[in-house]
C-alpha cells in the first residue's frame, strides 16, 4: 500500500454543498504529486480536510496515511501520524515566538512519538537543528523572534511554513501555494530546501498555479483538479502545457454553474 | 471525522497548593470581631498608643460602613465566622530551621527557601496573621534598607511608620481599608535609602492556612530619592468549603526620581475572598509600577492606584485577570495625575472561561493644574467560551484641556483557525489553546523576573488543563 492513500473521497461545506467530488490518489514515499487548478476549484479545501479541519466535512471515502485511517483523527493525531499542511495563508499568534512555537511543535511529537510521555528536545539538540534549518532556508535570524506570523510579510509566512517542514520530520506534507508571494530568489531557497527533504522519508503534494516551483520540486505526476475532480493527469510536462493553455480544455461548458 | 471539542463541563482545576497542615495557633482571638478584639490584637503586639487609637477609630469607621454593592457579590461574607487574628508562632525566624516543623514544611512545599536561594535579595513569609520569617542580604543591610515584618518595623522604625501610616489609604477610603486599618496584622515595612537601588527582587510570600481566617496584611514602602526597589508577592491557601477572606492595605511612597516596582502573583484557592486596596503615590519624576497578576480567589476586587502627585512622575499599571468556573475578577487600575507633564500608562488583560466572569474597572483623573498629562488605557478581554463574562467599567474625567488620554479596548475569542493551524503541528486542543492564552498575556509576562514568569505559564496552563475535553 501506498504511503498516503486517498479512496472516492467528498468534502462538503458545513452547508452541505460539496466542493470536493470524489477523488483517487496513492503518493509513494520520495513522489512528488502536483495539483493545479482554477481558482476556487477545491484545491484547499481538499487539504484543509485531509488535515481535519471541523470545518470540512469528510462525506464519503477516506484518507489513510501508511495503512492506517486518519478519519478519526483530531488534527493533532493527523500530525502526529506525520502529516503536514503548509498553509496557504498561515495564521497569526500574537505574543508565541517562532523559536517558543518551533520547540512547544517538536515537542509535542517527541511526546507523541514516546507514547504520551514528556520527551523534550535538548536545547543545545533544538539549537543545532534550528541553525541548520534557518541557514539552508534563508530566514532571517530576527524573524524567529518575532511572534508567529504577527505582521509578516505573505513571503516571510511562506518562509516559516517550510522551515517548520524541515524542523518537524513529517511523513507526507502538502504544500497549498507555498510559491505564491514568494520572489523569485526566495522560490528557488524555498523549493530548492523542499527538493532536497524529498526522499523515501518524505512524499509530497504541492499544490499551485505557476509551473515556475515545478522546476525545483520535480513532480512525478501532474494532478488537473477542476470541479471537484481530477479531470487529468499526466507528468512533468502536463504543468508546462496548463502554463501555456490554460485550464479552458478541462473545464465544463458552464464552469461557474459547477459548484 | 473528529471535530474538536471544548467541554468547559470538565472543570478538574488542579490546585497543587491546595493542601493545609495541622499545626496549633498559639494564639487566636476566635470567631468574630468586637472592639475587644482590636484591643488584644494592640496589646498583643505591645503597641503605641497612637496606633491603638488609629484602629479603633477605623473599627467605629467599618462598622458604619455598608458593604459595597458595585463591584462583586460580597452578601455572603460572614464577618462573624471570621477568625480576625491567629498567631502561629511566638516568634519571627531569621532561619528555615527556626520555624516549627509544620510550618517550615508549608514552605518548603511551596519552594520559597530555594527561590531565596537562587534569586532574591530577601524574603518575608507571613502565615496566618504574623510574620514567621524574614530576610534580607547582609550587603542591603549594610546599606541602610530596611525589609521587616510590618510590626518590627513598627517597632523598630516608628517615626517613618507614623509619618506615613494611613496617609496614602485613610481608613475612610472603604470599608475594607477601614477593617484593616482596625485589624492589621503582618505584612511588609520596606524603606529603601536616597540613591540606593536594590537590583534583585524583594519577596513577601502571603499563606493562609486555616478555615474561615482572616489575613490582615499591612505593607508600607517608602523608596527615598532616586531609589529603586522591585517587590514581589505571592498568595496561596488551602482548599475549603467555607470561605476566607483577605483584606490587605498596601501603602507606596516613592520619593523624587525614585522607582518601585510591585508584582503581585495572586493565586488564593478558590474560597478566598481576596479584597485588597493598593495605592502609590509617585512624586517629582518617580516611577510606580503595578504587575498585578490576579489567577485565583472566589471574588478579587482589587485596583492598584497610582497618585502622580510630582511634575514628571510617571505610573504604569499592568494587570492579568483569569477567571475560571466560580471565579470573578474585578480587578483595573486607577491614576490620578494631580501635577505637570505626568504620564500614565494601564494595561489591562483578561481571560475567563468555564462560566468565569473577568472585569476591567478602572479610572484616569486629569486634575486641574495637570497640564500635559498623557494617559493611555489598553484593555483586552479574552473569552474562553459561552458561558463566561468579561465587563469593562472605565471612568475618565479630564480637567485640562491639552491632556491627552487614550483608551482601547478589545474582546476576542480564541479563533477556531488559530487552534487549527497549531493543532495541525501536533499540539493538543489544550496545548494549542494554553499556547494562545500564554500569548496574549505575553506583554505582561514579559515584564515578569523569569522565575515567576516561567510560574505564571505555568499557573495559566494549570488552569487551562480540564478546560477542554
Ligand atoms: N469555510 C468556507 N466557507 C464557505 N465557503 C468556502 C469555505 N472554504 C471554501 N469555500 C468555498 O469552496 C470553494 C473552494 O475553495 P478553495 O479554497 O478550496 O479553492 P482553491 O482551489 O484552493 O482556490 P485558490 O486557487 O483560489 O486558492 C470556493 O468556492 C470557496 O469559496
Ligand atoms: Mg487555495
Amino acid at each position: 500500500m501506498a504511503l498516503l492513500e486517498i479512496r472516492d473521497l467528498h468534502v462538503a461545506l458545513s452547508d452541505g454543498s460539496e466542493i470536493v467530488k470524489g477523488i483517487d490518489l496513492s503518493v509513494e514515499g520520495g513522489e512528488v504529486h502536483a495539483i493545479m487548478g482554477p481558482n476556487g476549484s477545491g484545491k484547499s479545501t481538499l487539504a484543509h480536510a485531509l488535515m481535519g479541519h471541523p470545518a470540512y466535512q469528510i462525506t464519503s471515502g477516506d484518507v489513510l496515511l501508511g495503512g492506517k485511517s486518519l478519519l478519526e483523527l483530531g488534527p493533532d493525531e493527523r500530525a502526529q501520524q506525520g502529516l503536514f499542511l503548509a498553509f496557504q495563508y498561515p495564521y497569526a499568534i500574537p505574543g508565541v515566538t517562532v523559536t517558543s512555537f518551533l520547540r512547544s511543535a517538536i515537542n509535542a511529537l517527541r511526546k507523541a512519538r514516546a507514547g504520551g510521555e514528556d520527551d523534550p528536545i535538548p536545547i543545545p539538540e533544538f539549537r543545532k537543528q534550528l541553525a541548520a534549518a534557518t541557514e539552508r532556508l534563508k530566514v532571517p535570524r530576527e524573524l524567529l523572534g518575532r511572534y508567529l506570523n504577527d505582521g509578516f510579510s505573505g513571503g516571510e509566512k511562506k518562509r516559516i511554513e517550510i522551515l517548520q517542514l524541515a524542523l518537524l520530520h513529517p511523513r507526507l506534507a502538502v504544500l497549498d501555494e507555498t510559491d505564491s508571494g514568494l520572489d523569485i530568489d526566495a522560490l528557488k531557497t524555498i523549493a530548492g530546501g523542499v527538493s532536497d527533504l524529498i526522499g523515501p522519508e518524505l512524499g509530497a503534494i504541492v499544490i499551485t498555479h505557476y509551473q515556475r516551483i515545478l522546476n525545483y520540486i520535480r513532480p512525478d505526476f501532474v494532478h488537473v483538479f477542476a470541479g471537484g475532480r481530477f479531470v487529468a493527469e499526466g507528468g512533468p510536462e502536463l504543468a508546462e502545457q496548463l502554463e501555456s493553455e490554460g485550464y479552458d480544455a478541462y473545464l465544463p461548458e458552464a464552469s461557474s454553474g459547477d459548484r | 471525522m473528529k471535530k474538536p471539542e471544548t467541554d468547559v463541563s470538565q472543570i478538574g482545576r488542579d490546585y497543587k497548593y491546595g493542601f493545609h497542615t495541622t499545626d496549633k495557633p498559639t494564639f487566636s482571638t476566635g470567631r468574630g470581631l468586637t472592639r475587644e478584639v482590636v484591643e488584644t490584637i494592640s496589646a498583643q503586639k505591645g503597641e503605641s498608643d497612637w496606633m491603638l487609637e488609629r484602629r479603633l477609630q477605623a473599627y467605629e469607621h467599618f462598622l458604619t460602613r455598608p458593604v459595597p454593592e458595585w463591584g462583586g457579590d460580597l452578601s455572603k461574607i460572614d464577618f462573624d465566622s471570621i477568625f480576625y487574628y491567629v498567631k502561629p508562632t511566638e516568634t519571627e525566624a531569621s532561619s528555615w530551621e527556626e520555624l516549627p516543623p509544620d510550618i517550615k514544611q508549608t514552605w518548603d512545599r511551596l519552594g520559597i527557601p530555594e527561590a531565596e536561594k537562587k534569586y532574591l535579595a530577601g524574603v518575608g513569609a507571613q502565615y496566618e496573621s504574623e510574620v514567621v520569617y524574614h530576610k534580607l542580604q547582609e550587603e542591603l543591610v549594610r546599606q541602610g534598607v530596611v525589609f521587616l515584618g510590618m510590626d518590627v518595623g513598627l517597632r523598630q522604625h516608628e517615626e517613618i511608620v507614623r509619618e506615613h501610616f494611613g496617609t496614602v489609604v485613610p481608613f475612610r477610603d472603604n470599608k475594607f481599608a477601614a477593617l484593616n486599618t482596625a485589624v492589621w496584622s503582618g505584612g511588609s515595612f520596606i524603606y529603601v535609602p536616597p540613591g540606593v537601588k536594590v537590583e534583585m527582587p524583594l519577596q513577601a510570600y502571603f499563606r493562609i492556612n486555616a478555615e474561615n481566617m482572616g489575613q490582615f496584611e499591612r505593607t508600607l514602602i517608602v523608596v527615598d530619592e532616586g531609589a529603586f526597589v522591585h517587590y514581589v508577592e505571592g498568595c496561596t491557601a488551602p482548599i475549603y468549603s467555607s470561605d476566607s477572606l483577605h483584606a490587605a492595605v498596601v501603602e507606596i511612597i516613592v520619593k523624587p526620581g525614585g522607582r518601585c516596582r510591585y508584582t503581585t502573583i495572586q493565586n488564593w484557592s478558590t474560597n478566598v475572598y481576596n479584597l485588597v486596596t493598593k495605592r502609590a503615590v509617585a512624586q517629582e519624576n518617580a516611577t510606580v509600577e503595578w504587575v498585578d497578576g490576579n489567577l485565583g480567589s472566589k471574588l478579587t476586587m482589587k485596583y492598584p492606584a497610582i497618585w502622580l502627585t510630582g511634575e514628571g512622575a510617571h505610573g504604569e499599571v499592568l494587570s492579568i485577570a483569569f477567571a475560571g468556573p466560580g471565579q470573578h475578577q474585578d480587578t483595573g487600575a486607577k491614576a490620578v495625575h494631580a501635577a505637570p507633564n505626568t504620564t500614565s500608562l494601564i494595561t489591562a488583560k483578561s481571560i475567563s472561561r468555564g462560566g468565569g466572569r473577568a472585569g476591567y474597572r478602572g479610572l484616569v483623573n486629569v486634575a486641574n493644574g495637570a497640564r500635559g498629562a498623557k494617559s493611555k488605557v489598553v484593555c483586552d478581554a479574552l473569552i474562553l467560551d459561552e458561558e463566561s463574562r468579561s465587563d469593562t467599567y472605565p471612568t475618565i474625567r479630564v480637567h485640562e484641556s491639552d491632556a491627552e488620554v487614550e483608551h482601547e479596548a478589545t474582546v476576542s475569542k480564541i479563533g477556531e483557525e488559530q487552534l487549527f493551524y497549531l493543532m495541525s503541528r501536533g499540539l493538543s486542543e489544550s496545548e494549542a489553546s494554553s499556547m494562545i492564552v500564554s500569548g496574549f498575556v505575553e506583554p505582561i509576562t514579559k515584564e515578569l523576573p523569569l522565575e515567576y514568569a516561567v510560574e505564571m505559564n505555568r499557573l495559566i496552563q494549570l488552569q487551562m488543563e480540564g478546560s477542554v475535553g
